[in-house]
């Protein structure tokens, strides 16, 4: 399983979103799984990685959340919704880690 | 440059999403809230409810709260002037949104995210400059830092905590 989180400095959310991961990681037992970050500095960099806010977590190559058809690619701040219906910087934590309980069940089934 | 606590805030005019027109100054109100903010980043969406609440409840003192927004809406149309009109129009808004299309408000209170909050007293002095409260994650936290600037405003007093760090999204300059 892979997991990569690309953030963008314009948003306070990276560290919150990082520890929310790991977090996450943590209480399923895979505290072994690495979290790779990339920067996405520019228009051009939002463009080729189809960037539509920071932050943006992938698991596997997919987004923890896929992106709704109103968003659009370009550095921002992503907008998120909890389960509650509340607007947040970061996944619920409940989608964060069912998401990575999917992708390791996933892993589990192809060893 | 920034503004210093005690300091005279700049004037401004600027038309809001109903046709009308506001200035910092002239108002007569006790004290007025200035908070930059705008339609498509999270923090200012988390602390918008509580923003408008304080408005509700400090009106009846006097209080005006005027919502800025200040981003390059060429680069973020979720900005622009139409959205910020569709906004209004679709919610419940106690305050005016006004539009800073040249963003020379924000520049000249040096604002720097959404939101970031800014309260006068009647003499256009910078009282309070900071976040809402302390959680933009905790509905309950009320805008406590707001309200308590405001109430030491409205009471002839110092406000116990003038400066705090303004957290969210950073303002979109034009290019």
């Amino acid at each position: 399983m892979t997991v990569e989180l690309l953030w963008w400095e314009g948003c306070p959310s990276t560290e919150r979103a990082l520890q929310a991961v790991r977090e996450a990681l943590s209480e399923l037992g895979l505290s072994d799984v690495e979290v790779h970050t990339r920067e996405i500095e520019t228009d051009d960099d939002a463009r080729e990685a189809g960037f539509v806010g920071s932050p943006t977590i992938l698991i596997d190559g997919e987004d923890l959340v896929p992106a709704a058809s109103q968003e659009t690619i370009g550095l921002s701040c992503r907008v998120y919704r909890r389960r509650d219906g509340r607007v947040s910087p970061i996944p619920d934590p409940d989608d964060l880690r069912e998401a990575l309980e999917r992708a390791s069940r996933r892993a589990e089934v192809k060893r | 440059m920034t503004i210093a606590i005690g300091a005279e805030a700049p004037d401004f005019q600027l038309p809001d999403t109903s046709g009308g027109s506001w200035s910092a100054s002239d108002s007569g109100a006790p004290a007025t809230v200035v908070v930059f903010t705008c339609n498509h980043c999270p923090y200012a969406l988390a602390w918008h409810d509580r923003i408008a609440q304080v408005a509700r409840d400090y009106s009846e003192r006097g209080v005006r709260v005027l919502a800025i927004n200040s981003n390059d809406a060429e680069r973020y149309p979720r900005d622009s002037f139409d959205a910020m009109k569709d906004r209004v129009a679709r919610e419940d808004w106690p305050m005016p949104y006004l539009h800073d299309g040249t963003q020379e408000v924000a520049r000249a209170y040096d604002a720097k995210v959404t939101p970031d909050v800014f309260v006068l007293d009647a003499e256009r002095r910078l009282r309070y400059r900071g976040a809402p409260d302390s959680e933009y994650d905790d509905p309950d936290a009320g805008a406590a830092w707001l309200r308590d600037a405001l109430d030491a405003v409205l009471s002839g007093g110092e406000p116990a905590r003038p400066e705090t760090k303004p957290v969210g999204c950073s303002i979109k300059w034009k290019r």
